[in-house]
């Protein structure tokens, strides 16, 4: 084989020589001073536009009155469009003359670069490979092996300062972090007795106010503490906190289409039946709730609950049911809450338990 | 003959659309009516009518009208496998009424998950009759008046603090299916909640009474009328708020966002990436040899 190719490359050489690269073929910006003046003219345009979109950014700025008072243009807030637009133009037209630039006057070379091997030289591997051998001969590791054995050993024991300084950072997810009411994962500020109040408003709720078919968006009055009720007032992260974990969607079931978990079937108020409002899922606020079936969508992954059937699953991606907020009534006739929730409210984490509705009875109100 | 033209003039008007032969239908049936109503005694003078001329009336538009699919009493219907053709309208209230007939959504032009809103099949008077019947047959909402939903006699100061406290509510209440914006959102089964951005102050405040389609109810003991009317205040801002941010693309969220993002963003930026990369045009001439 090795001896025919030179034959056949003697011969196609002779009838088809090489014909090297081709000539270069050059832009008419190169060869006719006319269009070098045009491309010439067209870029430094370009440039003179980016530079009235500026001075227009600096005009509008001054002038255009933002804000809710301020100056409209087609139904868009005048100012930011002005802004937007004339500070865009003045960085693209910019970029556009750069490029044209290039493409019609900057240099026009053709550039060949040869390919090199990406491997090191035959000696440097070589000399390399004996230095190792040798220094692995001088150790003795191979013939040593209670040295090797304890070095690695030793080694892999530094690993355990790092896990112990790193676990000392901070807590595990389900250990209570402070000493408020209904810190840490597996407890919310509702506790025995406590009132449900209307979200925003915090007024508390008589059951004769619930109609059938109405949805309540409620909290907890630990979140709106007034002289009345006496509460401690929460202030910034523990607000933001306890009113996320604790809200509640609340609403009127008839009580012949209700079916009560195990261990639940004192938990309503003649139908009215209390969910957390946090998806079980990854913990997006739910309350699109389809008045007609009772079902309670997830907007985030459309994860679907049966409300009128302890919360359960009926469709997407949540694992678990909706907590349910065991619901009664005060003697000043409002809503309360029999407890805190009995399961951690949001989405689930290692060390939760994973008890289906049942398991979890009345025993564990408390 | 005032009745006539009023008849010709709507139908004229609604000549071509789709549910033309649906309306002319019911304009048809709707004429008989109105001619007997005319000629019987009971129901000559039009500004006083007495309650209960107005429940005969409403009544008979009813049997003309809804009871093929809410039943003669309006006791609602179902199939015999149990699915439900028209809900029994007993103690739904003349807000209920007033708001499904009085945006078109009544009555329906085929049954479905949804009940679009459509051109209106009764005029006023009539819409008062159906409610007045419909409030007849058992308590339920009534059509709140105008000073319940209207924030016209409101002071500058006054308005602006129901935008605020009426924004909380809304946030908390109706974003989940109507959007932060009020453009409205999907919901399961191919339904919809509708943008609120065009809907009637009384419609809105009917809804929020009665809980049409699957909507839930928000009654006065839920969101009490006061706070109803900061909400309505509240969607009014935002239909005269302009796009801050520029073109809302319906404010539909990721959705929309997204779809001109990957089209016209990205679009752009690869149409700028064939322009860097593309070959600019050659001469054939030689240099040296300028013209």
């Amino acid at each position: 084989m090795t001896d025919v190719h030179p034959k056949i490359n003697a011969r196609t050489d002779a009838l088809l020589p090489d014909p090297g690269i081709a000539e270069h073929a050059w832009r008419p910006t190169d060869v006719d001073a006319k269009a070098e003046r045009r491309a010439e003219r067209q870029v430094a345009g370009l440039f003179g536009l980016s530079a009235i979109c500026t001075v227009l950014f600096v005009v509008a700025y001054v002038t255009l009155e933002p804000g809710p008072d301020g100056d409209i243009f087609l139904g868009l807030g005048a100012s930011n469009l002005a802004l937007g637009l004339t500070l865009g133009g003045a960085l693209l037209f910019i970029g556009i003359g750069i490029i044209q630039w290039a493409r019609k006057l900057m240099a026009d070379h053709e550039i060949v670069e040869m390919r090199h091997p990406a491997a090191s030289s035959e000696e440097d591997r070589e000399a390399t490979l004996a230095a190792l051998n040798a220094g692995l001969e001088e150790s003795g590791i191979g013939r040593r092996p209670l040295i090797r054995n304890s070095l690695l050993g030793s080694v892999a024991l530094l690993g355990a300062p790092a896990v112990v300084l790193l676990r000392d950072l901070g807590p595990l997810p389900s250990e209570v972090v402070g000493d408020y009411q209904g810190a840490g994962l597996e407890h919310t500020v509702w506790t025995k007795g406590m009132r449900v109040v209307r979200d925003v408003v915090g007024t508390p709720i008589r059951p004769s106010e619930v109609e059938i078919g109405d949805l309540f968006n409620a909290e907890p009055e630990a979140i709106f503490p007034t002289e009345e009720n006496g509460l401690p007032e929460l202030h910034g992260a523990e607000l933001q906190v306890a009113k996320s974990k604790a809200a509640i969607v609340m609403l009127r079931i008839p009580v012949d289409e209700l079916v009560p978990g195990e261990g639940r079937e004192n938990w309503h108020v003649d139908g009215i039946v209390a969910y957390s409002k946090i998806c079980t899922h990854v913990g997006c606020p739910i309350s699109l709730n389809e008045r007609t079936t009772h079902h309670l969508l997830c907007p985030c992954h459309q994860s679907t609950f049966d409300l009128a059937d302890s919360g359960r699953v009926v469709f997407g991606p949540a694992g678990r049911h909706l907590p349910q907020l065991p619901l009664a009534v005060d003697e000043d006739g409002y809503l309360i809450a029999q407890s805190d929730f009995t399961e951690p409210v949001g989405p689930s984490y290692w060390e939760r338990d994973h008890d289906d509705i049942g398991e979890q009875g009345e025993a564990d109100l408390s | 003959m005032r009745l006539l033209n009023r008849s010709a003039a709507s139908i004229s008007r609604h000549r071509r659309r789709r549910g033309a032969g649906l309306v002319l239908l019911l304009m048809g049936l709707l004429l008989s009516g109105g001619l007997y109503a005319a000629f019987s005694p009971s129901s000559t003078a039009d500004d006083a009518r007495t309650q209960a001329e107005m429940v005969e009336n409403g009544r008979r538009l009813f049997l003309t009208g809804c009871a093929s699919c809410h039943g003669q009493n309006a006791e609602g219907l179902t199939t015999i496998n149990g699915q439900m053709i028209g809900p029994s309208l007993v103690g739904v209230g003349a807000a209920a009424v007033d708001f499904q007939v009085g945006t078109g959504r009544m009555p329906m032009a085929f049954p479905g998950v949804q009940a679009p809103e459509k051109p209106e099949v009764y005029n006023e008077e009539e819409v008062a009759d159906l409610a007045a019947y419909v409030a007849s047959l058992a308590p339920g909402p009534a059509i709140p008046s105008e000073e319940d939903y209207s924030t016209e006699g409101m002071s500058e100061e006054e308005k602006e603090a129901a935008i605020v406290r009426g924004g909380q509510i809304f946030l908390t209440n109706c974003t989940a299916c109507h959007n932060f914006t009020g453009a409205g959102g999907a919901m399961p089964h191919g339904g919809y909640a509708p943008s609120l951005l065009e809907t009637d102050p009384k419609h809105i405040y009917e809804a929020m009474l009665t809980g049409p389609q699957s909507m839930d109810v928000f009654s006065n003991g839920n969101i009490p009328p006061e706070a109803k009317k900061d909400v309505i205040a509240y969607i009014e801002s935002m239909r005269e708020q302009p796009g801050y941010g520029g073109f809302g693309l319906g404010g539909l969220g990721p959705v929309s966002e997204g779809a001109f993002a990957w089209i016209a963003g990205i679009g752009t930026m690869v149409g700028f990436a064939v322009w860097i990369a593309a070959h600019t045009t050659r001469s054939q001439k030689k240099k040296g040899h300028a013209a």
